[in-house]
């Protein structure tokens, strides 16, 4: 391990416990949240350090842009000020740490040193599959996609199905068919009155989209696919959203729209599936596709990325138009 | 031992900090905060055990010999989404949560739950005591 390493490595994760001691003791959630956005930053940086650029990719895009904005929105909604916590409810909290902590500190005893090359997961037969021979089946560079969307595609759709039902829920607790009585007038102010704003992002909103284009077609040679552009996707209608309003976003988006497209994506990726059923092969086995496998693969991987995102995009954008209509209804 | 062990045992550190705060803090925003602490401790976990050293991100390209393993980026990768997914799912149910009483403190939902069904006992036993005497 090299010193550069280790040093870049002890000083991201000082930072990180550091803000996860920091979040924990602040009473102001505003300032919370804000503070878990740098964790999740902080965490982005060590996952490329770890090697994990996708999941970097990821993190980035979820952790500091949506998942921020989603605190930040309830956070209007409610109390952004936490109540002291009594004396008697912290030892519960303890004795689970002491014992969790314990069991775990106990078990990494035989966890394998870290980053040895002849660790169980490196040295598993399924390694050299989707390190090489992927090379051969797949024929894609990016060997996070081609075990993303072929070689474990089934367990992706799974993945995707909790997305679907977890935008489902949302709905069904904030959606218009749960519109809470009292309302109140909409705001008569938008972040649209500020030229500045209103200019830059107006500017940003091609790029955006278009950046989230490139991120799901070039997945399969660099870091990217489906989920990174679906989350960069909705954050280009969440930021259109925030600036000029929700109805103009809707007006963009129609809520129709965006529920036909939640459920069209996993429809593509079942029926991908099923069609692949159908030419002969096993339930999403590309290779049936096209005459020549390679180019089924690179098929299938496309429809399913593809999928992906626009399930991604649209969940997150119906989750994000969930909690900002609550605003304006109460 | 503390030099190939150390990163894991902060990742450990990261999960019990969310753990703690799951359990111990009582305002239900603050529980879905530690619980993303709590999430990425064990993302850590899971991409660390895939690190190998002098390792390069699994995208393969003629010039790279060792290659950290994709397999546990994969699964992470996908659950990130989900968390975030779930997290919207939670925050919702804080919503609807304050929506109803007022407040997002555990001990105050708490609080006016065992009250309100004091006061619902009470209204039976008295109708029930009516209901008798006449």
């Amino acid at each position: 391990m090299t010193t550069t390493f280790t040093l870049i490595n002890v000083s991201l994760l000082a930072i990180l416990t550091a803000t996860a001691v920091t979040i924990t003791r602040l009473r102001a959630l505003y300032e919370a949240t804000m503070l878990a956005a740098l964790f999740s930053l902080v965490t982005a940086c060590l996952f490329v350090l770890l090697d994990a650029v996708d999941v970097a990719f990821t993190e980035a895009a979820v952790g500091v842009g949506i998942s921020t904005v989603l605190l930040l929105g309830v956070l209007a909604l409610t109390r952004s000020s936490e109540s002291v916590t009594p004396r008697r409810r912290r030892l519960p909290g303890a004795i689970a740490v002491l014992l969790v902590g314990g069991t775990l500190g106990y078990a990494s005893l035989d966890l394998p040193e870290f980053g040895s090359a002849d660790s169980p997961v490196q040295r598993h037969p399924v390694t050299e599959v989707y390190l090489h021979q992927s090379q051969e089946d797949i024929g894609i560079p990016n060997t996070v996609t081609s075990v993303l969307a072929s070689y474990r595609g089934l367990d992706t759709l799974g993945e995707l199905v909790v997305v679907f039902t977890a935008g489902l829920a949302v709905l069904s607790l904030l959606g218009p068919l749960a519109r809470p009585e009292r309302t109140r007038p909409t705001a008569d102010f938008h972040l649209a009155d500020y030229r500045v704003i209103r200019v830059v992002s107006g500017a940003l909103m091609p790029f955006i989209l278009l950046f989230a284009l490139y991120v799901l077609f070039h997945g399969d040679y660099g870091p990217g696919g489906g989920f990174q552009a679906g989350v960069i996707f909705a954050s280009g209608f969440v930021l259109y959203g925030l600036v000029f309003g929700l109805d103009r976003a809707q007006r963009v988006v129609p809520r129709a729209a965006l529920w036909l497209l939640v459920s069209l994506g996993l429809l593509l990726y079942i029926g991908l599936g099923v069609t692949t059923m159908l030419l002969g092969g096993s339930f999403l086995d590309y290779d049936v596709l096209a005459s020549d496998p390679d180019t089924g693969q690179h098929l299938g991987i496309l429809v399913v990325e593809t999928a992906i995102g626009i399930t991604v995009a649209s969940v997150m954008t119906t989750i994000f138009f969930g909690f900002a209509g609550r605003g304006v209804a109460r | 031992m503390i030099a190939s062990h150390y990163v894991y045992w902060t990742f450990f550190a990261l999960m019990l900090i969310g753990l703690y705060v799951v359990i111990s803090h009582g305002n239900l925003l603050k529980k879905l905060i530690g619980l993303s602490l709590f999430q990425v401790g064990v993302f850590l976990f899971y991409i660390g055990l895939g690190k190998q050293d002098g390792g390069s991100a699994p995208i393969i390209s003629d010039d790279v010999e060792t290659y950290s393993h994709p397999l546990p980026q994969v699964l992470i990768l996908t659950a990130i989404v989900v968390g975030v997914a779930t997290l919207a799912v939670g925050l919702a149910l804080a919503v609807r949560i304050f929506e109803a009483y007022g407040t997002v403190e555990e001990d105050e939902v708490l609080e006016r739950d065992s009250t309100e069904r004091l006061a619902e006992r009470d209204r039976e036993r008295a109708a029930e005591h009516d209901g008798g005497g006449s």
